[in-house]
């Protein structure tokens, strides 16, 4: 079912958490809300939820305002990072436990409830464990048995709150994979708040990047990565250099001698962001970033070295094969990046 | 080497840790155990059936009932009051919680003796509420009301204070689990919160119980020493002490040492089984 958010505001206090914000989920769709703690992403889950409600603004669950109707009416699946499991309850009785305390009218017997539950753990692939105690299952089969739970009262809407947050490495990369094929089994609407980048691109349909209770911006993972919109998204999603550059008569001249029209700005400041591995070697005399290696490291086929240039530290990545050390003299070409001043943004890419 | 230095850290000489061993297990003979041990020296020391004769006698079995229904109305009341106060202070953010928090812990530092005087004070004949009540003939100093009153003061804190730190600890996250998952409010209470507090909530009970039929000075304000009517088993046993009757004293006193020593032997398999069930919890 498709949801929608709008311009909704909540504040604890003083702190605006969320911040006039809107957004539309596609029905089916597998959306991440990525974004530094503090950002408000597991708020904005929590207002779509009904755990918390809006000071103003709407949550439409297709259609319908949900924004006065308390959880328990919103029907949705909400999965904590903790698991929530009801400890003194059996594996089975957890997930049985949505549609065991239905209204008579709308409660199906006690042998199709068991039978649904049953199916639901298979659908988990956790067969066989249904008489187990949650403190008798791992991390990653509790989180597991969490979500065989919330599916149990078919939500029109799954929302899971940093679902694989305090799981091991391992079991959150096995997890993620399994998450997906369970997404394209099930087809549920689904939103997950991740801190972790490399969850959210891997994951998610698209992506809402979060900060200060704000978005930042929507959009797959390789629109995200590829063309960030704001310095925020280029510096919190992969890595990035930033480097200031003055603005004259709106123009920007690059490290390269390019020059790059900054309209908007006329004089000032601006941003050049750019990632360490959009950076090539340049031969000496050419123009470009000059700079003194400092250290290099390699891991696996690419080395990371760092540069101390007139503009600062840069970080580039190039193939560990490149004959480079410590002390060495070197130029640098930036091959792709982005300019912001002010509200004003140029993507640029190098002709070369 | 190694090894042996570590335990050299990490345990006293054996002198020393004989000295603490004894010198504590000194302190609990003369202080609980002797004491205890004497009670029942003291109850037989005329014999069986002077024994039974003290306590099969009607003003004892008066003093027995009495203390055995003021445990029964006081305590059930405590268990709402203590669960609702518990449940209110962890799951809620309300103004005036810290106050509340604060007023559950007041009986603990007030003298009992007092908390009697105000009592006496609020209903007694000379007080505002008195000659109302006096109207209505409602008694309540120097009557079972009173002693039910005033025992509910006294035992008010066991429950909710054996509930807050786990119901805190517990977190609010299974509650909205359990309302996520279309729960009532009163299902999430019987099928969530509670039989995660059951253990806490008996041990409270026990506690609360053990309080509730031993208190002397509250109710020794407000009952007025009436044998047969507003005695109970603590009073009783002053009176025959101050009357000399001494094996008479220390058979009655029995029973309630006897009540004292099955709560403590009930409190400890829970702790027992509580424990085990406490271990869980940090596995999950």
């Amino acid at each position: 079912m498709e949801v929608t958010v709008q311009e909704i505001s909540k504040a604890f206090g003083d702190t605006a958490a969320v911040h006039d914000l809107s957004l539309e989920i596609a029905s089916g769709e597998l959306l991440a809300l990525l974004g530094p703690s503090g950002s408000g992403k597991t708020t904005l889950l929590r207002l779509i939820a009904g755990i918390e409600f809006a000071d103003s603004g709407k949550v439409l669950f297709g259609g319908q305002d949900t924004s006065r109707l308390p959880i328990q009416e919103r029907q949705i699946g909400f999965v904590f990072q903790n698991y929530a499991l009801f400890r003194h309850m059996r594996v089975i009785d957890n997930i049985a436990f949505g549609l065991s305390v239905r209204k008579r009218a709308r409660r199906p017997s006690k042998a199709d409830i068991r039978a649904r539950a049953l199916e639901l753990l298979e659908l988990v692939q956790l067969s066989g464990l249904d008489q187990r105690f949650p403190h008798e299952l791992s991390g990653g089969q509790r989180q597991r048995v969490a979500l065989a739970r919330a599916l149990a009262i078919e939500p029109r809407v799954l929302l899971l709150d940093e679902p694989f947050g305090a799981l091991d490495a391992q079991v959150r990369k096995e997890l993620r994979a399994w998450l997906k094929e369970l997404h394209r089994k099930t087809g549920h609407t689904t939103l997950f708040v991740t801190h972790d980048q490399q969850e959210a691109l891997e994951l998610a349909d698209r992506v809402v990047v979060m900060n200060a209770g704000r978005i930042e911006q929507v959009g797959t993972p390789s629109e995200i990565y590829d063309t960030p919109a704001t310095p925020f998204v280029f510096s919190f999603v992969g890595q990035a250099n930033r480097i200031g550059l003055p603005v004259v008569n709106g123009q920007v001249t690059l490290p390269g001698g390019e020059n790059v029209e900054m309209a908007g700005a006329g004089h000032g400041e601006a941003e050049l962001f750019f990632r360490p591995h959009d950076v090539a070697l340049s031969k000496t005399g050419e123009s470009g970033l000059s700079g003194r290696v400092l250290t290099k490291k390699r891991s696996g086929l690419v080395s990371a070295v760092l540069v101390e240039t007139s503009f600062g530290l840069v970080e580039a990545e190039f193939p560990s094969g490149e004959p480079l050390h410590a002390g060495q003299e070197i130029r640098l070409s930036v091959l792709r990046g982005a300019l912001f001043s002010g509200g004003d943004s140029v993507r640029w890419v190098s002709e070369r | 080497m190694a090894l042996e230095a570590s335990r050299r850290v990490a345990t006293e000489a054996p002198t020393v840790r004989w000295a603490a061993i004894a010198l504590m297990g000194a302190f609990l003979l003369l202080f609980l155990l002797m004491p205890l041990i004497g009670v029942f020296v003291e109850a037989f020391r005329r014999g069986v059936p002077a024994y039974l004769d003290a306590i099969r006698d009607p003003e004892a079995i008066a003093a027995i009932r009495l203390t055995v229904t003021v445990a029964l109305i006081s305590v059930p009341l405590n268990v709402v009051f203590g669960v609702a106060a518990a449940w209110a202070i962890t799951k809620f953010d309300f103004p005036g919680k810290s106050l509340l928090t604060t007023l559950i812990d007041l009986p603990f530092s007030i003298s009992p003796v007092i908390a009697g005087l105000v009592y006496v004070l609020l209903y007694g004949a000379g007080s505002l509420l008195g000659p109302w009540l006096r109207l209505h003939g409602i008694e309540v100093i120097f009557a079972v009301p009173g002693i039910v009153l005033a025992t509910i003061f006294v035992t008010l804190p066991f429950v909710a204070r054996e509930l807050i730190p786990l119901m805190e600890a517990q977190g609010k996250t299974e509650e909205i689990a359990a309302l996520s998952l279309g729960a009532s409010g009163w299902q999430t209470f019987w099928k969530v919160t509670l039989p995660n507090i059951r253990w806490a909530l008996l041990y409270g009970v026990l506690l609360c119980n053990a309080r509730a039929m031993g208190e002397f000075g509250a109710v020794s304000v407000v009952s007025g020493h009436i044998r047969g009517q507003t005695n109970t088993t603590p009073l009783y046993v002053e009176i025959l002490y101050n009357e000399y009757n001494f094996a008479a004293a220390f058979a009655v006193a029995s029973i309630l040492a006897l009540l004292a020593l099955v709560t403590l032997a009930a409190k400890t398999l829970l702790e027992w089984r509580y424990g085990h069930g406490l271990a869980r919890r940090n596995g999950h």
